[in-house]
């Protein structure tokens, strides 16, 4: 879970959107709408679904991987990569659930402090060597190592002891029963031992050409800030992995990352809402070509308050507000209506939201009666309500570069207008934002959005202990019913068990309002017609990338088999 | 002559100190730092995991020091590593993005000075006349384009549309499998539209330059003598006049190498190309210190040197200049 700053802050990209737009339809009406790709007569419903090894697949990434060590790497397009080569004990499946990768399947010893991992048997790096307990053992200690400078210590910091009593089992120990400790197995890469034993982790040149994986793709060329060349691993254990190479294209431009497929030279791309509806449906060629896919993303958006703050203590104002804001209008206007409003801090439609709350309606009129209950009302006449002379007035922060942030803001701006609240926006630049105001509590509201994980626990953003400084429980929310249930999640692993405990923290959560949940949008990817065994899942469509093959007549490219 | 130029060099030195302080400080008071920008904000990563990270980068000692630090390493000419999770020496990623960059501008460079000063010239020469206006519009439309979009315009028309042109980067998929000339036919493939739209801002400016200059020198008395003595016209003009008028262009030029390594972030973003404008912005983004210093340090350095070498060519093209001091 982590907030999405835009990466690549760029004040001039609305223009450009708007230029281009004019740019497509000045060309539009002059040039020929043909494309240069060859599979032009191919009928895509007539092919055969019969999968077969070959072709490739290219996508493209607005980023150059830094470090295929996942463990050191920070970054999203290093850990894309890193995913194709490295795997992890446990993942996660379509329906987001918890399955074995590397381990076959694992016991929780009744004291919920022990956790054995019993491994595939057979299995072997790509030089040859085989797969075992002992592999886990050495990535263990090496997160854990003060050398080692991780990002992603703390989970593992908890295990206090470990063992590997034979090749195929390992055993963790925790000093108490936690919960959440489970999916930390499903994002520990594990690493081979024999290759990193005697290497410096934070500077070997294994981070840049890996010498033993075990994924469903191994790495064969990289032209750094260029491309990223993967091929199909034939001993990999849940296979036969059909495409043979996959080649990520580092595209910083999402504009020219979407000319890049207008011209059929990507196949796999996200689109923002804008290029999903209206140029998506103008272009002919790719309507043909590329099929549309949608899902929720594992984001959400909320304006939140700061709590300290004397404007937002009654609970009846924060409710106003959240009552004095159409969602709906938000999800239509910004996203172009594809995202959906959103009641909790969970993704919709997934096991762990509490399916009894809905989004609070759109109703000012309940607003300004819930405001006036409250003592605020326009005494003087001058439109914004006002209390024991104090206007009801605060500014809202977002960082800049988020276009979708920056409308959301405006059209709340206008909302709450119209209940006599007025509302200035601020952007900052996103580094002094966090810095400035949010890891100082130095900030009135602010909007802002989470990532989610499949795992349910937020302790970190709700539980009052985790008010410090660069915490993110930055807003100081605390509810002692939500710190105990969050605790008490933590100590167990029943999933119905745990998910009554987080319904209750939902409930808390809807009824305090410490932020006003906005929307969750969609992720909007397009995919060329010719790959098959796509199936769109709670988990979205890229949980099965190495199971996706091409029918041997609709296969594009045919790669000669030459070693670089 | 050796005089002046080893003075000129010892002089740079302080003002390369200067540089550096005042670049160093303001990266620092900049808010953030590096393991804000990725790692802040991501639950999974406690206040502790950035604390020891922080010491990790040296960040938690006071600035002059780590500016002291930084300096001794800069005086072997160590630039250092990246704080970026490649942790790769700095000097290494400079190397990397600095061919493709140089090859750009050099190539945009030529072809605004091929272009440019035939349009200036004969600008000059035939004053108010059509070709002089239909040229004034011309550059001042090229020079007000958003390059941006002038490029995405290319990109569709001849991209897209057409496929005459690869749309972005550097080499096509199979590039490893070509041959060499086939490798550098489709190097040039790709450079055509980066280094069209690179040039076509620079042409405005350097062919207003050229035609000022032009006519300033046809008005000058030693033309005028040159015309009373019967000399031929074209001699006049390309000849006398061209060479003299010429001059200023050599102190563009100087002012222009630090230029030749500064890349646009635009240009590539645009079309996809590992060069040096982007490798600086994301540097600053992500308050890669060791990055910024380096590139600002190479970048003062050549800004320096291009000056002394402009005021040197200048003093070689011009006998006046060469000759001043002895009066």
């Amino acid at each position: 879970m982590l907030i999405r700053a835009a990466t690549r802050v760029n004040p001039a990209s609305g223009i450009r959107t708007a230029l281009l737009a004019m740019g497509l339809v000045v060309l539009a009406s002059c040039g020929p709408s043909g494309s240069p790709s060859s599979d032009a007569t191919i009928d895509w419903n007539a092919i055969p679904d019969v999968p077969a090894k070959g072709d490739r697949i290219v996508d493209a990434s607005i980023g150059d991987a830094s470090n295929l060590i996942p463990m050191i790497a920070g970054d999203a397009a290093s850990h894309a990569i890193a995913s194709q080569l490295y795997l992890s004990l446990l993942k996660y499946d379509a329906n987001l659930d918890l399955t074995g990768q590397l381990a076959k399947s694992w016991d929780i010893a009744p004291d919920n402090r022990t956790i054995v991992f019993h491994l595939r048997p057979g299995l072997r790096w790509s030089d040859g060597q085989p797969f075992s307990s002992s592999d886990c053992l050495f990535t263990l200690r090496l997160i854990q190592d003060p050398h080692t400078q991780s990002a992603y210590k703390t989970d593992y910091a908890k295990v206090t002891a470990a063992e590997a009593p034979d090749p195929l089992t390992f055993v963790v120990h925790y000093d108490e029963p936690f919960s959440p400790a489970l999916a930390s197995w499903a994002s520990l890469a594990i690493l081979p031992r024999h290759v990193f034993e005697h290497e410096d982790i934070m500077h070997t040149p294994l981070s840049r050409s890996p010498k033993a994986t075990i994924g469903p793709y191994r790495l064969v060329d990289w032209q750094p800030q260029q491309s990223i060349l993967l091929r199909a691993n034939p001993d990999y254990f849940d296979g036969p992995v059909w495409i043979t190479e996959r080649l990520t294209r580092i595209i910083p431009d999402t504009a020219t990352q979407f000319l890049e497929l207008s011209a059929g030279r990507l196949d796999l791309m996200t689109l923002s809402p804008i290029q999903y509806t209206r140029l998506y449906e103008k272009k002919a060629i790719l309507k043909r070509d590329y099929k549309r896919y949608r899902y929720l993303d594992f984001v959400y958006t909320y304006l939140g308050f700061n709590l300290k703050h004397p404007l937002f203590h009654d609970v009846r104002v924060r409710r106003a507000i959240a009552y004095a804001i159409d969602r709906q209008e938000l999800v239509d206007g910004v996203l172009l209506g594809l995202g959906q409003v959103i009641a909790t801090p969970y993704k919709p439609g997934t096991f762990w939201v509490n399916k009894s709350l809905n989004p609070r309606p759109f109703a000012p009129e309940r607003a300004r009666r819930l405001l006036a209950a409250a003592g605020w009302k326009d005494h003087d006449g001058d439109g914004i309500l006002d209390k024991d002379g104090r206007a009801f007035q605060f500014t809202l922060l977002t960082n800049n570069g988020n276009k979708q942030r920056a409308d959301t803001a405006i059209i709340i701006q206008q909302r709450l207008h119209e209940i006599g609240i007025k509302m200035e926006i601020r952007l900052v630049e996103w580094s002094a934002f966090i810095e400035n105001f949010i890891n100082k509590h130095n900030f009135e509201a602010v909007i802002l959005g989470w990532s989610l994980s499949p795992e349910p626990d937020q302790f970190a953003i709700w539980h009052s202990s985790q008010t410090g400084p660069r915490q993110f429980n930055f807003l100081s929310y605390s509810n002692p019913v939500v710190d105990s249930v969050l605790e008490a999640a933590r100590r167990t692993f029943d999933k119905q068990q745990r998910k009554r405990l987080y319904d209750r923290m939902q409930q808390e959560l809807f009824n305090d309002v410490p932020v006003v949940f906005l929307y969750a949008p969609y992720s909007l990817p397009v995919i060329h017609r010719r790959i098959h065994g796509i199936h769109p899942a709670p988990a979205g469509i890229g949980y099965n990338s190495e199971h996706w093959y091409v029918p041997k007549p609709a296969q594009k490219y045919h790669l000669t088999e030459i070693q670089p | 002559m050796k005089r002046y130029v080893i003075k000129r060099m010892l002089g740079m030195l302080p003002l390369l100190l200067g540089i550096t302080v005042i670049s160093f400080g303001m990266m620092h008071l900049a808010p953030g730092d590096p393991t804000s920008i990725t790692q802040q904000f991501n639950p999974r990563i406690s206040a502790e995991d950035i604390e020891r990270l922080r010491s990790y980068y040296g960040l938690d000692k006071p600035i002059y020091e780590q500016y002291w630090q930084w300096l001794k390493r800069l005086a072997v000419l160590d630039f250092g590593q990246s704080f970026s999770a490649d942790g790769r020496p700095v000097i290494d990623k400079i190397a990397e993005r600095l061919p493709v960059t140089l090859w750009i501008n050099v190539l945009a460079m030529l072809l605004i000075l091929v272009v440019a000063i035939p349009i200036g010239v004969a600008s000059a020469v035939h004053k108010d006349s059509w070709f002089d206006r239909l040229m004034t519009v011309f550059v001042f439309i090229g020079f007000a384009i958003p390059s941006f979009w002038l490029g995405l315009l290319l990109m569709i028309g001849l991209g897209v549309n057409t496929g005459w042109l690869p749309i972005s980067g550097l080499h096509d998929y199979n590039w490893q499998q070509m041959s060499f000339w086939q490798q550098q036919l489709d190097l040039a493939r790709h450079l055509v539209l980066p280094v069209f739209v690179s040039a076509i801002g620079g042409l405005a400016g350097m062919s207003r330059f050229m035609r000022s200059g032009m006519l300033e020198v046809i008005r000058a008395d030693f033309i005028m003598t040159a015309r009373a003595m019967g000399m031929p016209e074209r001699t006049i003009r390309y000849r006398l006049a061209l060479k003299n008028a010429l001059l200023p262009i050599i102190t563009l030029l100087g002012l222009s190498v630090p230029g030749l390594i500064g890349g646009s972030v635009i240009i590539e973003q645009l079309f996809s190309l590992p060069g040096m404008g982007l490798l600086f912005y994301e540097a600053v983004m992500a308050r890669d210190y060791p990055l910024v210093m380096g590139i600002t340090v190479i970048g003062a350095v050549l800004t320096l040197l291009g000056n002394l070498l402009a005021d040197l060519a200048y003093a070689w093209a011009d006998p006046r200049i060469r000759h001043g001091g002895r009066k």
